[in-house]
């Protein structure tokens, strides 16, 4: 909420300024979020009439004026603004001015006529008003008298950022309260002269919804001139609140909210037929409001009706026909308050937002309609003339929020803050928030007020205490708690391992949004189902990942279009495939993925760097399942991804599971991610990575291994991890190594044959192995290798 | 025994002239091998008077000696020398870089994560989990929010459908985990939260983490404490804090901390007591327990910590960011 900062001293004036003051209230959880300066440093300029308007001989759009700025001879300046005429009051900036921007008023000639100073515009002053001339003052405007003094211009905006609870403050007068109650003095309110009603008018008001409206005021005021002009002071205060004037009725109602945050309505009087009824919609009804959206007005939605039809939203805005116009003769006030739950969330469901409905929808004070009824007649009355009949008031006394009696425990106070505050200090500040206090026993009875309609329990006292008290001065201590040791099981691999071999390996992690382009992530996972975001920031991140490749791709190509020749990253987080068996319909996955692209290595002086390929991101990926020291349950069986390489992919499986992918990024994806060159990826899940085994450890031979190689003839297609697998299931405990150390293709093999050489290890634990064992074990295993995979030795 | 001294100082003067080990070792053959000069004129000792041997053999055992001592000092300097002339071949340019693959990092956001688990890992704050796809009962109403309620608008939330969002903030966690969990309780709950808004000082997706205790006696004396040693550390400096009076519907009292940097107070974090409402929603008495909740933007923290000032470039991965971080 804006303000002005001389309007707020109007009700209480502290001696502090305007930097304390902010400070103060910031600290007392009324946060402000900026201070403006109603218009900025100038000097020299005062309030001026024009006392003769001639055109320039030699120019069209410039006139010869005299002012006069009550010395005693006139002056002379040319002015080229269009609305400079005759008799009006003007801002005069003499010779010797300063202007905002340092610009200082000399003598002048404007095409031969001499000129000695200048009519400003409010944006010459630094004055945040829009207008298209020079400023036009009231006729009453004293001439000669300082603009600055005259117009109040040595004030500040002062902008609080109010939390949902403080409704109380979306006014001057909870603003003065507070300001009052932390400089512990009192604010003093606006004193006017109540109206009498001087006709007999009155409108009829039928609620029939006192629980969402328990009460209801309705006034005639007849015979109003709406021409009128709103007087400058009240124009110059609501500007400061970031309110703009725009006819004296519609001028008043906002003054008043702004001063006791009490929303007010008015309707043309000739358009209300019958009574003025306070009800739900019936979900047909049509209803054009003020800014010419009709709506359909829904069954929950409460409404101001006539006998023909609803009026206004009630609480959130008025309707266009019903609205007051320069036609206007005859008008009703409505000055009303609505039950807090009847408006919360009515505004929003018609994409509306209104001052009346943030208001009402966190509450206004219920005691309060009466004294703003009076208020806004009387300067509806004092602008705009007419004659005021009697407030009509429906109410339901027993709907309206009471005065709230609360106990506040001496006990509670203390365990809940952890400090004692003394009890004089403890009335004290819960009597400057107005409120009653009654001692017992260890505890006080308090009875709150009205607009403090956020205290309904006691930590909402406790709170109060502190903050009055100062939540800096509240020590700060150490907590106390048992010391309970939490469980940790060695088998959770844990995640910061994993990264931390990763990095070691090079890999910088990324963290990329979890949302992201369906165009894209439709190549990766086609016609998969997917969360889709209703009112996403964009389309490019209006769905949710179904795995970490699309955000690691489109990285890579944002680095790669950024002269990044080597590429490694890797991302953990949530993966969101829609699931109808899990929570939410939606299986939230925890998973760790890795890309690489560009060459393997930085280009090193006695190193070969080589474009990447599977088995460099394939080694990564072994690294970590090395972490696991469980290797053997996880094997790579060749796949097909939609994503992936027909001939380069695998599935990565753990005890015979699925758990990821690894493979060359298919090349037809290359281009609409923007890739250059080849990509690795792979994408492991987290839970089913993060378990090892906890090592068991085993007797170290005493005796000498023996090294057989053998080098086996197979077909092509034939897996080297199938071999190795059979190698293993061959050979009983005395095999303790095998290692496939070379792959061959080419002269002296077969086409569509490829030799393998593996190199066993051969090694018992009780004694030295036999050269007839260790050929046994050796011819065993060739056999089978003949058998199963018809594979030949190569000679 | 002139003949014994003639042929030691030939000996010695061969070896002194000689510079090969090859030559060297046919010279100790020469001299003292099973036919060798020196080792024939033991066989001498045969023809000599009993009074006569024993200064004899001590003669021929000291030629022995001497020779053999200028052979081995002989081939020890050559050998000296040829290492020397090895080695200097083998000098290299130390200079050069070594054969090792550039390491990587973490990223920032996640740095700042482990640092501030490891504070309040050493407190018995244990790491809690929970999903970013959050019913609206675990991310507003249980923390007293209930529908319509005017906090709801100021969370700018991701809504898949009225009953379903992306966690605007890891709260939520706080309530899965005193449904599942009996006090007392200490954990903290890092994690990804999302709000719908985007410019250069929001992104739609930012981290949190939150902090829960609550027991018999948690006070609002003792969060003040547990954060204020939190900010020193994570700072490394006894930076001004100040707690500032605030409102959020899950804690009362509630406050917002701000630390003093170079242009002024900043907000780091939010916080306060458990809401009665909250710890009841939970099964959780709170005349018996209370409690204090904490929850802090990470990215916010990680800026003023490392000097990042575009907020964007946590997302963006640039290498050329994100390798600062090592």
């Amino acid at each position: 909420m804006k303000f002005s900062e001389s309007w707020l001293r109007e009700w209480v004036n502290p001696a502090i300024d305007t930097e304390a003051l902010s400070e103060q209230i910031t600290m007392a959880g009324l946060e402000v979020d900026g201070v403006v300066p109603v218009a900025e440093e100038f000097t020299g300029v005062v309030v001026g009439e024009v006392v003769e308007c001639g055109q320039h001989p030699d120019a069209d759009k410039l006139r010869v004026t005299k002012i006069n700025v009550g010395e005693e001879e006139l002056i002379d300046i040319v002015c080229g603004a269009p609305n400079c005429r005759l008799g009006l009051k003007v801002a005069v900036a003499m010779v010797g001015a300063k202007l905002p921007g340092d610009f200082k008023i000399k003598k002048a000639k404007l095409r031969g006529q001499p000129s000695f100073g200048m009519l400003c515009s409010y944006t010459e002053l630094g004055i945040d008003i829009e207008s298209d001339g020079i400023i036009e003052l009231p006729q009453d405007a004293p001439v000669g008298k300082d603009i600055r003094e005259y117009l109040n211009l040595n004030d500040k905006i002062i902008d609080v950022d109010l939390t949902a609870n403080r409704a109380d403050c979306l006014g001057m007068v909870g603003l003065a309260r507070e300001v009052a109650v932390l400089n512990r003095t009192t604010a003093t309110e606006p004193t006017w002269e109540a109206v009498t009603a001087t006709t007999s008018g009155k409108p009829s008001v039928n609620v029939t919804e006192s629980s969402a409206c328990p009460r209801y005021l309705a006034r005639s005021v007849k015979g109003i001139n709406v021409k009128a002009e709103t007087p400058l002071w009240m124009q110059e205060k609501l500007r400061r609140s970031g309110i703009r004037s725009i006819d004296p009725i519609v001028d008043v109602t906002n003054y008043v909210l702004i001063e006791f945050g009490q929303p007010m309505h008015a309707f043309d009087e000739a358009k209300v037929t019958g009574d003025i009824q306070v009800r739900y919609g019936n979900g047909e009804e049509k209803l054009t409001l003020l800014d010419g959206n009709e709506i359909t007005v829904a069954n929950e939605a409460l409404v101001i009706a006539d006998d023909n039809g609803p009026l206004a939203l009630a609480g959130i805005f008025g309707g266009e026909a019903s609205g007051v116009t320069v036609e206007t003769q005859d008008i009703i006030l409505e000055c009303a308050f609505f039950a807090p739950m009847a408006i919360r969330g009515k505004a929003r469901q018609y994409g509306l937002h209104t001052d009346s409905s943030h208001r009402f929808e966190r509450g206004v004070d219920p005691q309060i309609q009466h004294k703003v009824m009076d208020r806004a007649t009387r300067l509806i009355l004092d602008i705009c003339g007419g004659e005021a009949g009697e407030i009509v008031e429906a109410v339901a006394e027993q709907e309206l929020p009471t005065e709230n009696t609360i106990t506040l425990r001496r006990s509670r106070l203390d365990s809940r803050l952890g400090h004692h505050i003394g009890d004089a200090d403890v009335v004290e500040i819960l009597q400057l928030l107005g409120f009653t206090v009654e001692g017992k026993d260890n505890s006080w009875e308090v009875t709150t007020r009205t607009y403090r309609f956020d205290m309904a329990i006691e930590d909402d006292l406790i709170e109060e205490v502190a903050r009055i008290y100062g939540y800096n001065n509240i020590p700060n201590t150490a907590p106390h708690a048992c010391l309970v040791m939490s469980d940790h099981k060695e088998v959770n691999l844990p995640l910061r391992k994993v990264r931390q071999t990763l990095i070691t390996r090079g890999f910088q992690e990324a963290i990329t949004y979890s949302f992201v382009d369906p165009k894209l992530q439709q190549l990766v996972h086609p016609e998969q189902k997917v969360m889709e975001l209703p009112n996403p920031i964009s389309s490019e991140m209006s769905v949710m990942r179904l795995s970490m490749f699309t955000g690691l791709l489109t990285t890579v190509a944002y680095n790669q279009k950024r002269q990044q020749g080597r590429v490694r990253l890797f991302e953990t987080g949530l993966r969101f495939v829609p699931d109808e068996n899990e929570e939410s319909g939606v299986r939230q996955q925890q998973m760790i993925g890795a890309v690489i692209a560009g060459t393997n290595m930085d280009e090193h002086w006695s190193m070969e760097s080589k474009a990447v390929d599977f088995f460099d991101l394939k080694g990564d990926l072994e690294a970590i399942i090395g972490l696991t020291a469980d290797a053997s349950e996880f094997t790579f069986k060749a796949c097909q991804h939609s994503a992936l390489h027909p001939g380069q992919s695998a599935e990565i499986l753990r005890n015979d599971r699925v758990i990821g992918y690894i493979g060359a990024i298919h090349p037809s994806l290359e281009k609409p991610f923007g890739l250059n060159g080849k990509t690795i990826v792979f994408e492991v899940e987290l839970d089913a990575l993060l378990q090892q085994k906890i090592p068991f450890a085993q007797t170290v031979s005493k005796f000498p291994a023996n090294r057989r190689d053998i080098a086996v003839v197979v077909d092509d297609s034939i897996s080297a991890g199938n071999i190795v697998d059979a190698i293993q299931k061959v050979g009983d405990n005395q095999l303790v190594g095998v290692n496939l150390f070379d792959v061959y293709q080419g002269k002296g093999i077969e086409e569509g044959k490829k030799s393998l050489a593996i190199a066993l290890t051969l090694q018992d634990t009780t004694r030295t192995l036999e050269e007839k064992e260790i050929t046994e074990q050796v011819e065993s295993i060739v056999s089978v290798l003949k058998k199963e995979f018809n594979a030949s030795l190569r000679d | 025994m002139q003949q014994l001294t003639d042929i030691v100082s030939k000996a010695l003067k061969v070896i002194e002239q000689t510079n090969d080990l090859k030559a060297l070792d046919d010279i100790r053959v020469d001299f003292l091998g099973k036919k060798g000069q020196i080792t024939a004129m033991m066989r001498m000792m045969a023809t000599l008077s009993p009074e006569e041997k024993p200064a004899f053999g001590q003669a021929v055992n000291d030629a022995k000696q001497s020779v053999q001592r200028a052979l081995n000092t002989k081939i020890e300097n050559i050998k000296a020398e040829l290492l020397a002339e090895k080695l200097k071949t083998e000098s290299i340019d130390v200079t050069l870089p070594g054969r090792s693959l550039e390491l990587g990092g973490l990223h920032p956001v996640t740095r700042t994560i482990e640092r501030i688990e490891t504070f309040f890992g050493e407190l018995g704050f244990s790491v809690k989990q929970g999903p970013e796809i959050e019913d609206d009962f675990h991310n507003f109403d249980a923390l007293n929010i209930p529908a319509h309620h005017p906090a709801r608008a100021d969370h700018d939330t991701f809504y898949f459908n009225p009953k379903l969002v992306l966690r605007t903030q890891t709260s939520g966690v706080q309530i899965r985990t005193m449904e599942q969990e009996q006090p007392p309780l200490r954990i903290i709950s890092p994690g990804r939260v999302y709000r719908n808004d985007y410019d250069q000082t929001h992104t739609p997706m930012f981290h949190q983490v939150e902090g829960l205790m609550v027991d018999e006696h948690a006070t609002f004396a003792e969060l003040k404490g547990i954060l204020h040693d939190f900010l020193r550390n994570f700072f490394e400096d006894d930076l001004e804090v100040r707690f500032r009076p605030s409102y959020f519907p899950f804690t009362e009292p509630s406050a917002e901390v701000d630390v003093k940097g170079k242009n002024g107070w900043l907000e780091v974090l939010g916080c306060g007591m458990v809401h009665p409402n909250v710890l009841r929603s939970v099964g959780i008495d709170p005349e018996k327990y209370s409690g204090f909740a904490f929850g802090m933007g990470v990215e916010r923290l990680t800026m003023l910590r490392y000097g990042v000032n575009d907020l964007r470039s946590f997302f963006e991965n640039d290498l050329r960011f994100l390798k600062q971080f090592k």
